[in-house]
């Protein structure tokens, strides 16, 4: 495989530096990925030299900065295999785009006694929306179980669809476990029942190449800052179809196309969905991360990552006071797990002063924790430029830790 | 009784011995140690403090003038930072422990943990000492204007 992590190191500044002296072991992508220096340059050149609000004036600058906006639509369209650019629609994050599709899809289509399903690894950005929006349409959440593996429980999940169901909406991998979950064949039941399925790909993104057309989701969002783009910007892609019949969740902006005060119109898709000056210095900064990731091939990341999950999972389980959450086959990057007789943010705060920097606690999954009965974990998330001897040094740190604290 | 500002001096006196975060941290590991523990039976839902990432279960009880707390925390450094919070507030007025600036957490290089959003609270810890401290002090003085509404109301029948 040719896949030098070292050179892809380079292209990411912020990890050569050192943290109380000690090399910085960056282990909390799953929080956030760093940036590479093409992203970095691209919105430093933004503003440097091209800043201008989009669709509205006729000046040289803002017709470049359209242009640059709606190309970067088309290469989000291009990542995931959209089947037209319109079906894009860009959102302030993974967060806000459940949040939208929540809202929308309950005005449109949601009844008292409806159903909704999501499932017990929701990260609780696909867990409260929908509360949210069920407790406003009188509506009824309901949830697959997963088992101790961390594995959902397909059976279950077949006895939960019934007619009443609306809409499911699943996390392609789990945040706090690393399942990879089966959405096709999730999706491909649920069609079945003509029920549309949003597919969270906030952890998924980043490690494997996605094609919602193949996938035959009906949505699909992710964050633009756990993809190495900036931050602030992220995106709900939706099939057109349903995106046509959906109203807007905000209103404001560019998405009108008359407005008296009596009445308005909207405009057409994408710009309906799009209220308010949209982040347009994000999308092309997301851009740029994507054209990065398709250079050097997310095929070549998904195998160095997958390598390193191995590698590390191998090392945890060598030692026999680290109880691993999450054990399915298909795994992802996650590597979710306590330190026998040591509290987790104990451990985290050690660990960081090591230079190791892992997420401890719930991880926004709360429901996850109550599942095995704990408080939380302690979290190294995998990213394209992690290495072997940072898993080494991160094993080091947990050994440091158990002699402070056993 | 040594004061507020001469426990703080003490304890930066002690911390100044390490100069290398494991060694701080293995003090407050041993630290955790003398932490006056809160009675079992008050580690209830109502004394737990909300936003640590640890449990942090806290009393505080108020005897002849003077507040003195216990807690545990199912964590240990925080058990050790909590058990300088207590050290350092603990036998002091209602007055004192609300008006105390807490200039050791700075100097011992703990300030980076007192940000709202750190996830060991020990924001949420000072704050909740000095609400009961408050709490404290307003009944006191309830107390005291009780007293001299009573006074007042004697004088007038005299």
């Amino acid at each position: 495989m040719n896949y030098d992590v070292h050179r892809i190191r380079r292209d990411f500044p912020i990890l050569e530096q050192r943290v109380y002296n000690k090399p910085l072991v960056y282990l909390d992508n799953g929080a956030t990925t760093q940036k590479p220096l093409p992203v970095i340059d691209c919105i430093y050149d933004y503003y440097t030299k091209k800043n201008s609000s989009i669709h509205r004036g006729v000046h040289y600058l803002s017709e470049q900065a359209t242009e640059d906006y709606e190309a970067a639509r088309r290469t989000v369209q291009s990542f995931l295999h959209a089947a037209q650019p319109h079906e894009i629609i860009f959102t302030a994050g993974t967060t806000s785009s459940i949040n939208g599709l929540a809202f929308s899809f309950g005005e449109r289509y949601v009844h008292p006694g409806d159903e909704i399903l999501i499932t017990e690894m929701e990260h609780h950005a696909n867990i409260v929306p929908w509360q949210m929006m069920c407790e406003r349409k009188a509506a009824i959440l309901k949830v697959i179980p997963f088992t101790d593996e961390g594995v959902l429980d397909m059976n279950q999940f077949e006895n939960l669809i019934t007619s009443k169901t609306r809409l499911i909406s699943v996390t392609h991998i789990s945040n706090a476990l690393g399942t990879v979950n089966p959405v096709n064949t999730i999706i491909q039941k649920a069609h079945t029942f003509n029920i549309p399925v949003l597919v969270d790909g906030a952890q998924s993104v980043q490690h494997y190449p996605v094609d919602v057309q193949q996938l035959d989701c009906d949505f699909f969002v992710f964050s633009g800052h756990k993809i190495y783009g900036p931050t602030g910007i992220g995106v709900l892609f939706g099939k057109e179809k349903w995106l046509e019949e959906l109203p807007p969740f905000q209103g404001g902006g560019d998405m009108v196309d008359v407005v008296t005060f009596q009445n308005t119109t909207y405009n057409a898709l994408p710009y309906k969905m799009e209220a308010g000056t949209p982040n347009y210095i994000g999308a092309i900064g997301l851009a740029c991360a994507l054209n990065y990731l398709t250079a050097t091939g997310l095929e070549n990341i998904m195998h160095h990552e997958q390598a390193l999950l191995t590698y590390g999972t191998g090392l945890l389980n060598d030692l026999d006071y680290i109880t691993l959450f999450g054990q399915a086959k298909a795994k992802s990057s996650i590597l979710s797990f306590n330190i026998l007789g040591v509290h987790h943010l104990d451990a985290g705060m050690i660990m960081d002063k090591m230079g190791v920097a892992v997420r401890t606690g719930t991880h926004c999954a709360q429901p996850v924790m109550q599942h095995y009965g704990i408080e939380g974990t302690i979290r190294a998330s995998l990213a394209m430029y992690n290495t072997a001897d940072e898993l080494d040094l991160l094993v080091r740190a947990i050994q440091k830790v158990k002699t402070m604290f056993a | 009784m040594k004061s507020i500002q001469a426990i703080q001096e003490e304890i930066v006196t002690e911390f100044e011995l390490y100069d290398d975060w494991m060694d701080k941290y293995n003090y407050l590991i041993e630290l955790s140690r003398d932490l006056p523990l809160i009675d079992t039976k008050l580690k209830v839902k109502e004394n737990l403090i909300h936003g640590c990432q640890s449990k942090v279960w806290l009393n505080a009880e108020f005897r002849d003038g003077m507040l003195n707390f216990t807690a545990d925390s199912d964590a240990i450094i925080t058990k050790g930072i909590i058990s300088l919070l207590i050290r350092v507030l603990s036998n002091k007025t209602a007055s004192d422990v609300m008006h105390a600036d807490l200039w050791f957490i700075d100097r011992i290089g703990l300030r980076e943990n007192l940000s709202p959003t750190r996830s060991n609270g020990l924001l949420a810890m000072i704050k909740q000492m000095k609400l009961y401290a408050l709490a404290y002090h307003t009944r006191e003085q309830q107390k005291e204007g009780t007293r001299d509404m009573r006074l007042g109301t004697s004088e007038r029948h005299n």
